[in-house]
């Protein structure tokens, strides 16, 4: 009885519960002792030229160190030459050229929350006294805000660059491809800017020491950012040590090493001290990258009875004040445009704006989030055009079962799937029937609480970057205990568990004396880390392959210890004992096998490179009840099937299934990152971004599926899918329970007053 | 994150804390259970010079029954007014509002006294003690005074509390029989009340429909001359001018207003 | 000043500068780590500890507010490294944790929310934790682990 796909509880648990975690503010090692403390001066204005930085007050003030600026980066490495791949999706990293971004401002600002000095300071409390002496004169420009200020073009944030215009990608419109729809429907629609949160911010230490640099930062990638740690500052990657100790939380945002962080390191050489930062959550709102804030037209065409022939996606993607990630974003979007339907004429479109806000990267999804919501707003908007159930219209359209593996006319080829089981369970699941007969009867009763139904069917892309591959490098002890160093980096997913689990299941050994060790690059100098929803299905896999290896290399020792030839040796994993077949009494522990086999015991290192994206797909189903009075709407139910294909812990995945539904409907029901005209951002606290709590959400229902990929566990990604389904589901929900009063569109967030808003505005027009 | 630089100072009795914020002047606040004050402070959008801990005058935490009314001391917290079995029966509304400030960790910590000084039109239970007709009670170098709940509100975070005066008290007459209700409308619970309703009998009192907490003198004015609670509500917005912010337009507030006392006052008839 | 607050039983006393946050006099003068700071709006809860047996969030305290009072944060809560409080196992055997940044807070509140309501509706556990944000776990299982240690603890 394997133990895989039974219900084990985290290893991780016991020493989160009782001492908690060590994540970097929690460090108190030797080589961090006496470190001091940065502290960052921002931007308070998000567009302007720096005219002048006095920092004498701040510099005289009590336990200064330093306060530095962008006058003091003379020791950098240098800047990445310019291959003129600039403005090219080709270059997912930053964009250099006219685009490049300083580690600190130059003479301007481009966002409010951009990097202008640090403060080093003996303690935490004076590096914040002291931040606001350092004085920097600003003469403010015009801030660009919006997709249409940047696109006017009135004022350009990168003059050399000669447009706001970063990127432009895909395909411009067919003029013949909605000539056979009966039916064709367009709407603009807003998938808006949203703060990750995750409730450790941003951190990062750094130790200079006898030539070598030593980094602990809150990341998802620790080799990632060793590379971008020696391009940055000039060093050889041997001489640098990343290390990423707990981290709380990233979802996105702490992919590779934040540029804040490099100032951090920089200045711990610079200084010749040891450096500690850790930001404020009022920062972090500013100063982490954001994540969506596309700005979508959909076009949505096809047949009276439910058939959709073509479809068009728009979008303009705000990338903030410099082209990051946010660069790159909507070339996921427009690959994963089509969704889990079968529609013949497929085109999308993108071009990338920069803004005086704070830069884009990924967050939970990162771009194709914006693609299921664009197109579970333009089925539904098709729906209602036609007067058709939405159920039936993704019925009829969704890729049938036979059509696997299935060829996007975007580009993927979606591997696996069974997608109208899927939303044929989740409406059963749900009682769909009986839902949509409640909601019929409050309406003719004319109720003050109204009920919505709202679907959403999805198809996801993981593990994109597979070709990156993963490693593992797997050693079983003299002591029968094992180590498993993994290149994935988690933060919460429960690979420890995940990986002690497969490597009890391949080999025996109780995952109790199974350490998983990730995130060292001196321990694991090659690796990629976790993101794209790719662990288990590459960092896995690789931990299983090199589980295998072990178990083939134990064999033939096995076999020299027993006299025996291989073909008769077989691993009793309930045991943990290898023994001739049929004869219990010859067994061999694991730890006398890995004695005789030397004194490094057995080994085996994986760099698992054959792995390709694999699909995910779902069907999300949302209840939601509108007070039609005040607007305001409350999730109810909460329904989905994401089948992410073989589940190596049912108790992780539901973990990860749960955390993304409460992400996505707090898109569609709560989230913003707010601007004002000028830049400034209003939504900069706590307070003010309306992070949801336990309080406005249902327990959810998880119904069971799983369509194995082809790789050996059989395992898609589950990360990132809950939130891809949820907040389109419950937007269309929303939507679904004011329908009956003439309204057709809300946008996310759908808060009451746009709620009341839609439904005033539609008994208006009456 | 973290408060300015400030002086320290404790006081074990309301003599103590008199003669120590007539000393500080201008530069002295008293710090009671400090969740209006330190939230301010650690966002430096107040940065007084002396903080006086008058959080150990237990003397001024008690509820009590003093016949014709109820005398509620200044430093009770939320959650002895909301868990107050004496509340629950004598002033119902009270301590259901008590019950609805922040969250548990906040009714912890937060008081009566302190969130009625710092005058936020927003919190709830400004609105309350309007309500209630309360009578506050500060003792100040000169002696003790009352203050009515009408005249307590002066304006966005200002109460008639004279620099160097202690709020000590809050005097509640008992209620006439009747009915009472509290809505509270919120984004997320543990938002502050995008516009909240106070009712008690036939008192009406909004919360964050203007700089004060307001009464809802056009609805009492319509309930007084015999309409019936949906047509009293009509009247909710009447002579108000709520702000506009992130939260809601003034629109929306006077949309909500009118909504919030009309169930308000269905709930109170539903329980007299 | 000289502040002297009794933590998980013992004793810490240290000179500390006035403005000094109990969070910050908990993880650095005490030495105890697993509190952490999530916010400066006192809206996440990360923060959250006893205070002379009541859940407060100890960034919005003051050191001295807590001179001479007694903290429970949640290293004082296991009778012993392999006996967890029950509020702990149930976590752990309700996969109610992630990443565990915001758990000792969720822990703490936990606590004091069964100390004041032995048997919570699923209402009144999501209600009495609104002032405490999870970005992991969508707060399913720690509903459901607020709930198993609740009828754990009734006498049967």
């Amino acid at each position: 009885m394997s133990i895989l796909g039974t219900r084990v509880v985290r290893t991780e648990d016991p020493r989160l519960l009782t001492v908690g975690g060590t994540y970097v503010d929690d460090l108190r090692l030797p080589e961090l002792a006496g470190a001091a403390r940065v502290a960052f001066v921002r931007s308070p204005v998000a567009h302007a030229l720096i005219t002048g930085i006095d920092v004498s007050a701040a510099r005289e003030a009590p336990g200064v160190i330093a306060v530095l600026t962008a006058a003091d980066l003379t020791d950098l490495g240098p800047p990445p030459p310019d291959d003129g791949s600039g403005g090219s999706e080709a270059a997912p990293l930053p964009l250099g050229g006219p685009w490049a971004e300083p580690l600190l401002a130059v003479d301007r600002v481009r966002y409010v929350g951009e990097a202008v000095a640090i403060v080093i300071t003996d303690d935490r409390y004076q590096g914040e006294d002291t931040a606001e002496l350092v004085s920097v004169d600003y003469e403010p420009l015009l801030a660009v805000v919006g997709a249409d200020a940047a696109l006017a073009g009135g004022m350009l944030l990168f003059p050399a660059a000669e447009s706001n215009v970063a990127v432009t990608g895909g395909a411009p419109a067919d003029g013949a491809a909605f000539g056979g729809c009966d039916v064709v429907v367009q709407r603009t629609i807003v998938n808006q800017r949203l703060a990750p949160v995750p409730l450790e911010g941003r951190a990062a230490a750094a130790q200079w020491a006898d030539g070598r640099l030593t980094v602990w930062v809150s990341t998802q990638n620790a080799q990632i950012s060793r590379f971008v740690l020696a391009g940055v500052l000039g060093l050889d990657p041997g001489a640098i040590r990343v290390v990423a100790p707990d981290v709380g939380g990233g979802f996105g945002a702490k992919v590779g090493i934040d540029r804040d962080a490099l100032v951090v390191a920089w200045a711990a050489k610079h200084v010749g001290r040891a450096m500690s930062w850790t930001e404020t959550r009022s920062e972090n709102l500013v100063g982490m990258t954001h994540g969506r804030a596309q700005r979508q037209v959909v076009k949505i065409g096809g047949t009276r009875d439910g058939r959709i022939l073509a479809y068009r996606l728009e979008i303009v993607q705000d990338a903030g004040a410099y082209p990051r990630m946010g660069g790159f974003l909507p070339f996921l979007t427009r690959l994963m445009a089509a969704g889990p339907y079968d529609i013949p004429h497929v085109e999308a479109a993108s071009s990338v704006v920069v803004t005086n806000t704070t830069p884009i990267a990924a967050y939970r999804g990162a771009g194709r989030p914006e693609a299921t919501a664009a197109i579970e707003r333009a089925v539904d908007l098709f729906a209602a055009e036609i007067g058709m159930d939405p159920a039936e219209v993704r019925r009829i359209n969704l890729v049938p079962p036979g059509k696997f593996p299935y060829s996007s006319p975007c580009g993927p080829v979606y591997d696996s799937g069974a997608y109208t089981e899927a939303l044929d369970q989740v409406l059963a699941g749900a009682g769909y029937q009986e839902l949509r007969a409640e909601q019929a009867l409050r309406r003719e009763r004319g109720d003050v609480l109204q009920l919505g139904i709202g679907l959403a069917s999805y198809v996801e892309i993981t593990a994109a970057d597979a070709e990156g591959g993963e490693t593992a490098r797997l050693v079983v002890h003299g002591d029968g205990t094992a180590t498993v160093y993994t290149g994935s980096s988690a933060h919460g997913q429960g690979h420890h568990t995940a990986w002690a689990m497969l490597v009890e299941a391949e080999l025996g050994i109780e995952m109790a004396n199974v350490t998983v060790i990730h995130g060292d690059t001196d321990l694991i100098p090659t690796g990629i880390g976790t993101y794209a929803s790719r662990s288990l299905q590459l960092g896995g896999v690789a931990v299983h392959k090199a589980a295998v290896d072990v178990k083939e290399q134990a064999r033939l020792i096995a076999a020299d210890m027993l006299e025996a030839s291989e073909a008769d040796l077989e691993l009793d994993t309930e045991r943990g004992a290898w023994q001739v077949r049929g004869d219990p009494a010859s067994s061999r522990t694991w730890a006398e096998v890995a004695r005789h086999a030397g004194d490094d015991g057995l080994a085996a290192a994986v760099n698992y490179t054959e792995g390709q994206p694999t699909f995910p797909f779902g069907t999300h189903l949302a209840l939601v009840e509108v007070d039609t009075e005040t607007g305001k709407a409350r999730l109810l139910r909460h329904v989905t099937v994401d089948d992410a294909g073989t589940v190596v812990s049912p108790v992780l995945a539901e973990g990860q299934r749960h955390g993304g539904i409460a992400q996505g409907v707090a898109q569609a029901l709560l989230e913003e990152m707010v601007y004002d005209d000028a830049g400034n951002p209003l939504t900069s606290t706590l307070v003010d971004y309306a992070a949801i709590t336990a309080a406005e959400l249902p327990s959810f229902e998880l119904l069971a599926s799983e369509t194995p990929a082809a790789n050996p566990l059989g395992a898609k990604g589950i990360g990132e899918a809950g939130t891809i389904g949820a907040a389109p589901a419950t937007q269309n929900a929303v939507i679904d329970a004011v329908s009956y009063l003439g309204v057709t569109h809300i946008d996310m967030p759908a808060t009451p007053e746009r709620i009341w808003a839609a439904i005033s505005g539609a008994r208006e027009s009456q | 994150m973290i408060p300015a630089p400030f002086t320290y100072q404790r006081a074990w009795s309301i003599d103590e804390a008199l003669e120590l914020v007539a000393r500080g002047g201008e530069d002295a606040k008293f710090l009671a259970g400090g969740h209006s004050l330190l939230p301010l402070m650690k966002l430096r959008l107040a940065v007084p010079e002396i903080l006086i801990d008058i959080g150990r005058l237990r003397e001024l935490s008690y509820i009590r029954d003093d016949g014709n009314h109820i005398a509620v001391g200044a430093l009770t917290s939320h959650h002895d007014l909301a868990t107050s079995g004496l509340l629950a029966s004598a002033l119902p509304l009270l301590a259901h509002a008590a019950g609805q400030v922040g969250d548990p960790q906040v009714r912890h910590r937060g008081t009566i006294g302190g969130s009625l000084a710092h005058a936020d039109p927003a919190s709830d239970l400004p609105a309350v003690i309007l309500a209630l007709d309360a009578t506050l009670v500060a003792r100040g170098p000169s002696g003790s005074r009352e203050i009515g709940a009408g005249v307590f509100f002066r304006g966005l975070f200002e109460s008639a509390l004279e620099p160097g005066e202690l709020l000590t008290e809050i005097c509640i007459p008992r209620p006439q029989p009747g009915g009472w209700s509290f809505q509270k409308f919120t984004k997320r619970a543990i938002d502050w009340a995008i516009v909240g309703v106070a009712v008690q009998g036939s008192s009406v009192a909004l919360v964050n429909m203007g700089q004060t907490p307001l009464r809802a003198s056009a609805v009492e004015r319509a309930l007084a001359s015999g309409a019936g609670p949906a047509d009293a509500a009509a009247h909710a917005a009447e002579g108000l001018t709520p702000s506009s912010d992130l939260n809601a337009s003034s629109g929306y507030r006077e949309h909500l207003a009118r909504i919030l006392v009309s169930r308000a006052l269905e709930e109170s008839v539903s329980r007299a | 000043m000289k502040v002297t607050v009794t933590v998980n039983g013992s004793q810490v006393a240290a000179e500390v500068a006035d403005r000094t946050l109990l969070v910050h006099f908990l993880r650095e003068q005490a030495g105890l780590t697993a509190t952490n700071v999530g916010c400066d709006t006192s809206s996440c809860g990360a923060c959250t500890v006893l205070l002379d047996g009541q859940s407060v969030k100890s960034c919005t305290v003051l050191a001295a507010q807590a001179d001479g009072c007694a903290v429970q944060t949640v290293e004082g809560l296991a009778s012993g490294p392999d006996e967890m409080h029950p509020v702990q196992r149930a976590f752990r055997a309700e996969h109610a944790l992630q990443c565990g940044f915001c758990t000792p807070g969720m822990v703490m509140a936990t606590v004091s929310l069964l100390a004041e309501n032995a048997s919570p509706t699923e209402e009144e556990v999501r209600s009495a934790l609104e002032g405490n944000l999870c970005r992991c776990t969508g707060y399913h299982n720690i509903v459901r682990a607020v709930l198993a240690a609740a009828s754990e603890r009734r006498p049967s």
